[in-house]
């Protein structure tokens, strides 16, 4: 049997993390941008007042430009599973597939249909008719996110299925748990939030910049005050939402939370928590840290009691479910040879869900029975991701977080008091932090799938397993490929953001400015 | 419930991948018809924004029948989800690319009145359009004529191919088809959708070239499949009850192998059959000036060809052209029972809604886009 070039684990997880990370810039922005822009419509449909129309129509044009991105980048996600991890596909798609078929079913599809009756519908639709449309983009774009999240969240926490050894792949046995899989339901009202505060930023923002120009005052004041409120909100609910996923992490990634903190060892009860430090992975230590007593164990166990396992501990464990794990691997290979061997069918069943940490020894040796005891070591060792990658991410995306509660409140507080309009130093603020909730984005996406390594699928397939066969060289050409098309795209997006916000929120008179002949030339010409 | 037992269910999962390529191909396939047209068909830049507005509104939905039809190959037919795409691997990355193009064209060509900026546009959207006619119909071919791939005993699978390999007379006839389909598709779709007048006239004149080049393409590919020895068929008995596992069907090259399933079920050949009358009914609505007409032949026309393509091959969804125990079936590729039983009723729920609210979405943008609309709504991307 081949090997696989290590190569090729390595540049498909580069592409998976430069398309992921530049999909996600997008998205979040989609998600919140669709229900301000129902908040907006709403107001302009009950009040009937001009303004609103314009503020809706104006924040419309930048959902536009954004979406388009979003989904032109999607597409490359989907196929992404096939093209670059079939051996994933065909190990979980029986269970994984699932969500993202139903996603396109049930929500994208909800989505991108009313998007072009959103644009081109003003004329063609009752006021209450557009509003529908919009809710419905809206709530099509959050359905998407939804499906999306329970397909990660079974990443994370692989519920519902079992390895089945007549075909070599995890099939589902209880479709609910998948569904209502609490790491899932966690990492959607999180991400959504995010989105949320995003899109807040983004519009508080540029009203802002507005009103320090002192330009569409009118329209910058309506838009600050819903940003406000609404941002305020889902900054509130982010962090929250962050602290219930944490939650979720104590009972399914003790490793990912370990690595969070830092915690090279199990403290006694009640846990400190580790504010900052310098994490050191070579001597398993953490230099010049500052602790809050108590903290950990109140955030990660919600008592006083409960303890926090540390990573040399969990390291232990993993080493006991790797010689599991060989048990189940040589019985699964006895049964692909008989499958009626009713006595490695027995062993099977006892070790199947040590399997995958089997598998971890497939990086050292061909036929994971063999392993020497050093070598299962290391492999227990593998199962520890970046520790100081996720300290320093959770701690950074932790504080905007934080930063983020109190801009919105800042500008909640202003709003109330009416001094809003004046508040410059707020208003540069505000510009300058556009930026922040983007960073948390993909630093929390950082500390989601970066703290999931070495699994593709916690506990069961280790990434280095999950590739296609395919060649480096053919991996360069996409990756170099995606990376000038979308490197473009993004250039051509920022540009054509910039030059709307300059432009303003005129209702144009000239809606398709004369641009002289077409030279047009056919192609053979 | 007897009826929907494990077999069945994988038949009519075969059965809902045929209606998602359809699906895909009568819809989405007359945006990337007409914007493989654009260039041709609209010389200024009003007459552009016409034919970008005939598609403006659905294509975004439409797109979604692609990648509904990835979801349901991932979740109903994972082997071949894992197989095709990581085998035809750079031919995906072309349709990527392609197709990212096409968002992008669409909202923001608008965006600048610089004439440059609006034709580099224009033919990114022509790109969008060709490229995935192209490539899809040179993947069926490809899928036609086996591919060249193995399982090994953990069922992961290699491919012994590359890009290059793809191009052969037969699957080059194949994509060729595939473009004239489409582009048909979407001149039927401009002569329904654009006010009479030179865009009209001449979404027309291309109509016909493309309905003749697909009843001759299509008649070439045929006798490809008859006689220039392309076919398979199984050597041993297979449960189709049983897991999902490639290794257990033996395969042989069969010259004209695909020709069987016709003397089997006789009322197969009807798919061929539309697969001629088709082009031909479109036609004879172009010429006679009956857009309805020329807008059913050509719909008639996809669901022929593509229909004609998954009931030859029955049971196989892709052939192995170098391993006899690796090929892709009905009976040996699909989900787990459960798995397939569940999305069958997440379909039957929704697909219906999606059917229903395409339709009214449809119906509010009903009527022929014209120079008066084009110039003055703001309305457009």
């Amino acid at each position: 049997m081949e090997s696989l070039d290590p190569s090729v684990v390595d540049l498909s997880r580069l592409q998976f993390a430069l398309t992921a990370l530049y999909h996600f810039l997008f998205v979040p922005l989609t998600l919140g941008l669709s229900f301000m822009l129902v908040i907006m419509e709403s107001i302009y449909v009950m009040t009937g007042r001009a303004i609103w129309r314009q503020v809706t129509r104006f924040w419309g044009k930048i959902f536009g430009i954004n979406f388009v991105l979003g989904v032109a980048t999607g597409l490359t996600m989907e196929f992404q599973f096939g093209t670059n991890w079939s051996y994933f596909s065909h190990y979980v798609g029986d269970i994984f597939g699932a969500p993202l078929a139903i996603e396109g079913l049930m929500a994208f599809f909800l989505e991108a249909t009313f998007v072009g009756l959103m644009f081109f519908g003003w004329d063609r639709l009752s006021k209450v008719g557009h509003l529908f449309v919009t809710f419905l983009v809206a709530l099509g774009t959050n359905l998407s996110a939804l499906w999306i999240l329970i397909a990660n969240g079974w990443m994370q926490n692989p519920v519902g299925a079992t390895f089945n050894p007549e075909t070599m792949r995890m099939e589902v046995t209880d479709f609910w748990a998948v569904l209502f899989n609490p790491v899932a339901q966690a990492k959607f009202v999180h991400t959504v939030s995010a989105g949320y505060v995003i899109a807040s930023v983004m519009v508080l923002g540029i009203a802002c910049f507005y009103l320090l120009r002192g330009k569409w005052t009118a329209f910058a004041r309506r838009s600050f005050v819903v940003a406000a409120a609404f941002g305020l909100a889902s900054s509130l609910s982010v962090v929250v939402l962050g602290d219930e996923s944490g939650y979720a992490l104590t009972d399914n990634q003790k490793m990912k939370l370990a690595a969070i903190e830092a915690a090279w060892h199990t403290e006694q009860a009640p846990a400190g928590l580790t504010l900052i430090g310098i994490p050191d992975s070579v001597a398993r230590t953490t230099n010049y840290s500052v602790h809050i007593p108590w903290a950990l164990g109140l955030i990660a166990t919600r008592s006083l009691d409960g303890e926090v396992t540390g990573m040399s501990e969990l390291v232990l464990r993993a080493q006991e479910r790797i010689a599991s794990g060989q048990i189940a691997y040589r019985a699964v290979e006895a049964l692909k040879a008989n499958p009626q061997d009713a006595a490695a069918r027995a062993l099977f069943e006892a070790h199947k869900r040590d399997l995958g940490f089997g598998l971890l020894l497939k990086r050292y040796v061909a036929d994971p029975a063999t392993a020497t005891p050093a070598q299962i070591e290391q492999a227990a060792w593998d199962t520890v991701p970046s520790v100081p990658l996720m300290f320093w991410s959770f701690r950074i995306m932790a504080l905007i977080g934080f930063a983020m509660i109190a801009l919105f409140a800042t500008a909640f507080v202003l709003a109330s008091l009416r001094k809003h309009m004046e508040a410059r130093w707020f208003h540069r603020t505000a510009l300058f932090a556009i930026p922040l909730p983007w960073l948390a984005a993909e630093l929390g996406w950082i500390v989601a799938e970066m703290g999931r390594q070495p699994w593709a699928i916690e506990g069961v397939l280790p990434t280095f397993l999950a590739t296609s066969t395919l060649t480096p060289a053919a991996l360069w050409t996409t990756i170099i490929g995606f990376t000038l098309l979308y490197g473009g795209l993004a250039v051509i997006e920022v540009r054509l953001i910039l030059a709307t916000i300059k432009h303003g929120p005129v209702e144009e008179q000239d809606p398709q400015p004369e641009p002289g002949q077409l030279p047009a030339t056919p192609m053979t010409a | 419930m007897d009826f929907l037992d494990y077999e069945m269910l994988r038949v009519i999962w075969w059965a809902l991948l045929g209606v998602l390529l359809i699906g895909f191909a009568l819809t989405d396939g007359y945006d990337m018809g007409t914007a493989a047209l654009l260039p041709f068909v609209a010389r200024t830049d009003v007459e552009r924004r016409m034919v970008i507005n005939a598609v403006g509104p659905h294509w975004e939905g439409h797109q979604v029948w692609f990648i509904l039809g990835g979801g349901a190959i991932f979740a109903a037919w994972p082997f071949v989800y894992a197989v095709s795409f990581s085998g035809f691997y750079l031919a995906m990355f072309l349709v990527l690319s392609a197709l990212i193009l096409r968002p992008v064209g669409f909202k923001y060509r608008s965006k600048k009145p610089d004439p440059k900026w609006r034709s580099r546009w224009d033919w990114a959207l022509f790109v969008g359009g060709l490229v995935p006619a192209l490539v899809f119909g040179v993947a069926v071919g490809n899928v036609l004529a086996g591919a060249p791939f193995r399982i090994d005993g953990d069922l992961r699978s290699w491919y012994e191919g590359g890009l290059l390999g793809l191009f052969t007379p037969f699957t080059l006839v194949c994509g060729l088809l595939s473009v004239a389909m489409l582009v048909l598709h979407g001149s039927a779709w401009l002569a329904i959708k654009v006010e009479h007048g030179p865009v009209h006239d001449r979404a027309r004149r291309f109509g016909v070239i493309a309905a003749i080049a697909a009843v001759a393409l299509f008649a070439i590919g045929w006798a490809f499949i008859a006689w220039g020895g392309i076919g398979f068929r199984t050597v041993n008995t297979v449960d189709p009850m049983g897991p999902s596992n490639p290794l257990r069907t033996v395969t042989e090259a069969a010259a004209g192998g695909w020709l069987a399933n016709y003397a089997l079920y006789p009322w197969m050949i009807a798919a061929p059959l539309l697969g001629f009358v088709g082009p031909l009914l479109a036609l004879l609505g172009i010429r006679r000036g009956s857009e309805p007409l020329a807008f059913t032949g050509s719909s008639l026309a996809t669901v022929g060809i593509i229909s004609t393509v998954g009931l030859s091959m029955f049971p196989y969804i892709l052939p192995s052209s170098i391993d006899p125990r690796s090929s892709l079936t009905v009976w040996n590729a699909s989900s787990s029972e459960t798995t397939l039983f569940l999305m069958l009723i997440v379909t039957v729920i929704f697909l219906p809604m999606v059917l229903g609210y395409t339709a009214w979405a449809m119906r509010v943008m009903w009527g022929r886009v014209t120079t008066q609309e084009v110039t003055t709504s703001r309305d457009f991307y």
